[in-house]
């Protein structure tokens, strides 16, 4: 069985006048009439599944829906219809950086991030020491956060994240982390992650790191679903067509659609 | 609920953790200074409102202490509360995690400082010669209540601020009235007998006036009175999670 079961999604987005508004702002938007919310399908029946042990690479420009559809993947958001169907525990790293406190210090933060990933407080002082090592932060444990470079903030993202052992591991462009040094170290460890029968999402812009790795292609186009294959070359030979400006391709299956 | 609170309680600490030390930036001056606020404030009252109502009100201190304790409780639990949801924006749009308990850890937080200065309040009462008896242990009923109170004002806040950018100043000006409403400084027994009874509409009222009583007065509110706190309590604590569950995706979209 498989272990992610994406069934028909779909996802409706709200965009508009809805960010930043203030009471005094909608009242008087309203009263002239000029209040608009417009709403639009981020993801349109997108349909995948996932076994143990693979690696699917979501590829797409940007606005294809990737990121909404990683959000539904590790259920911050409910899908506007479909189903999406996790037969495990899901460990998501969405844009890693964010989410930090710049006050806190890296030992809070590191506790903090473990916190927001699941883990329980005996896992975390466990594992805090292989986490300080694999970072590479020992000597900034107790600094504040702020005066961290930002290489620094997702080695620490990456490796608190890094310690889990999910079923369902999500990469939203986590790999192109830090110096070439921790970036080998970081592949390294994501083999080992993948190795030890995770299901592994990855989004990322490199497409040569996605031939490297992945083992299925999930191809998204302004929330179409173009293509879902296990020819990993092939689609991004397409792709890569696709990026220099053939659209062939994408047309001929949209207009399926 | 409490099972989805302890399947979080590892980031619910976390979080408490973080807010107190964010808060108090480590020192121990910092929790000195939030005491020494609503000490401030009761002194200004005290030196500005002594002639005008001091000279008949008995134990004027400890009365104005009271109004002081409870109102400041309530609107710094509340105004926390609101800021709660988008200020850990960051948090909940990466994780998938109850949004409540970023609310209860702001709470957690103020009460800590009601705490505290609530211990001072009966400092002031043995200085005052106002001795304790064993009806202040009805005093718990509107400690609980309030924190009940002010969690679920807290939830209706937060969910409004993440829609509506400026309910924060609303808000302010709403509690800078609300304050002059509450009976803080002046007794009501001035005023006429149908403006006595607008009085019990204000939740805050009740809660300064439960306080009183069992302080001031030595008399245990009536059972009605009693309702009237809880019915309040769990009227906006229904409201906030009827917000939450409702909107619950939809802050997603607006963070």
């Amino acid at each position: 069985m498989a272990i992610l079961e994406v069934n028909d999604v779909s996802i409706r987005y709200k965009t508009g006048d809805i960010r930043d508004l203030g009471l005094k702002d909608f009242v008087l938007k309203k009263i002239k009439g000029q209040y608009n919310v417009k709403e639009f399908w981020a993801d349109r029946h997108i349909t995948f599944s996932l076994d143990k042990g693979e690696m699917l690479g979501i590829i797409g420009s940007n606005g294809a829906g990737k990121s909404t559809l990683l959000k539904v993947v590790s259920g911050i958001m409910e899908p506007t219809e479909g189903r999406c169907i996790r037969r495990g525990n899901v460990a998501a790293l969405l844009e890693l950086a964010s989410g930090f406190d710049g006050e806190l210090t890296v030992k809070e933060n590191a506790y903090l991030r473990g916190a927001m990933l699941g883990y329980t407080r005996q896992f975390m002082n466990e594992k805090y020491p292989e986490i300080l090592a694999f970072s590479e932060l020992k000597e900034f444990e107790n600094r504040p956060f702020k005066q961290l470079s930002s290489g620094m903030k997702s080695r620490l993202a990456f490796s608190v994240a890094s310690m889990v052992n999910p079923d369902i591991l999500i990469l939203d462009e986590v790999l192109s982390v830090g110096d070439g040094a921790f970036r080998k170290k970081s592949e390294a460890k994501m083999h080992e992650i993948i190795n030890s029968g995770a299901a592994t999402i990855l989004v990322s812009h490199s497409l040569e790191q996605v031939r490297n790795l992945c083992t299925k292609i999930l191809w998204l186009d302004k929330g179409r679903q173009i293509d879902f294959t296990n020819d990993v070359k092939g689609a991004c030979d397409k792709y890569q067509a696709y990026l220099n400006g053939d659209r062939s391709y994408v047309e001929s299956k949209t207009a399926i659609q | 609920m409490l099972e989805k609170i302890k399947k979080n309680r590892f980031l619910f600490e976390e979080l408490v953790k973080r807010d107190f030390n964010k808060k108090y930036k480590r020192t121990i001056l910092g929790i000195f200074w939030s005491v020494l606020s609503p000490l401030m404030m009761l002194l200004i009252m005290k030196i500005v409102f002594t002639n005008f109502f001091g000279r008949s009100i008995e134990h004027y201190t400890i009365y104005l202490f009271c109004g002081n304790l409870i109102f400041s409780f309530f609107s710094e639990s509340t105004t926390q509360g609101m800021q709660a949801l988008v200020a850990n924006a960051s948090i909940f749009t990466k994780v998938n995690v109850p949004k409540y308990i970023f609310v209860l850890s702001r709470n957690v937080q103020t009460l800590i400082n009601f705490a505290i200065t609530l211990v001072l309040l009966v400092v002031f009462c043995l200085i005052d010669s106002v001795f304790p008896t064993w009806k202040w242990i009805f005093l718990i009923y509107p400690v609980c209540l309030l924190v009940l109170f002010n969690i679920g004002v807290g939830m209706i806040l937060s969910a409004l601020h993440v829609f509506f950018k400026d309910m924060e100043y609303l808000w302010k000006i709403f509690t800078q009235l609300l304050m002059y409403l509450s009976a803080i400084f002046y007794q009501i027994t001035s005023y006429s007998e149908t403006v006595q009874y607008l009085f019990l509409a204000n939740p805050v009222y009740l809660f300064i006036r439960y306080f009183r009583k069992i302080i001031l007065d030595g008399v245990i509110p009536t059972p009605e009175f009693h309702m009237l706190m809880a019915f309040d309590t769990v009227f906006v604590l229904l409201i906030g999670f009827w917000m939450y569950k409702r909107y619950n995706h939809e802050f997603l979209y607006r963070l």
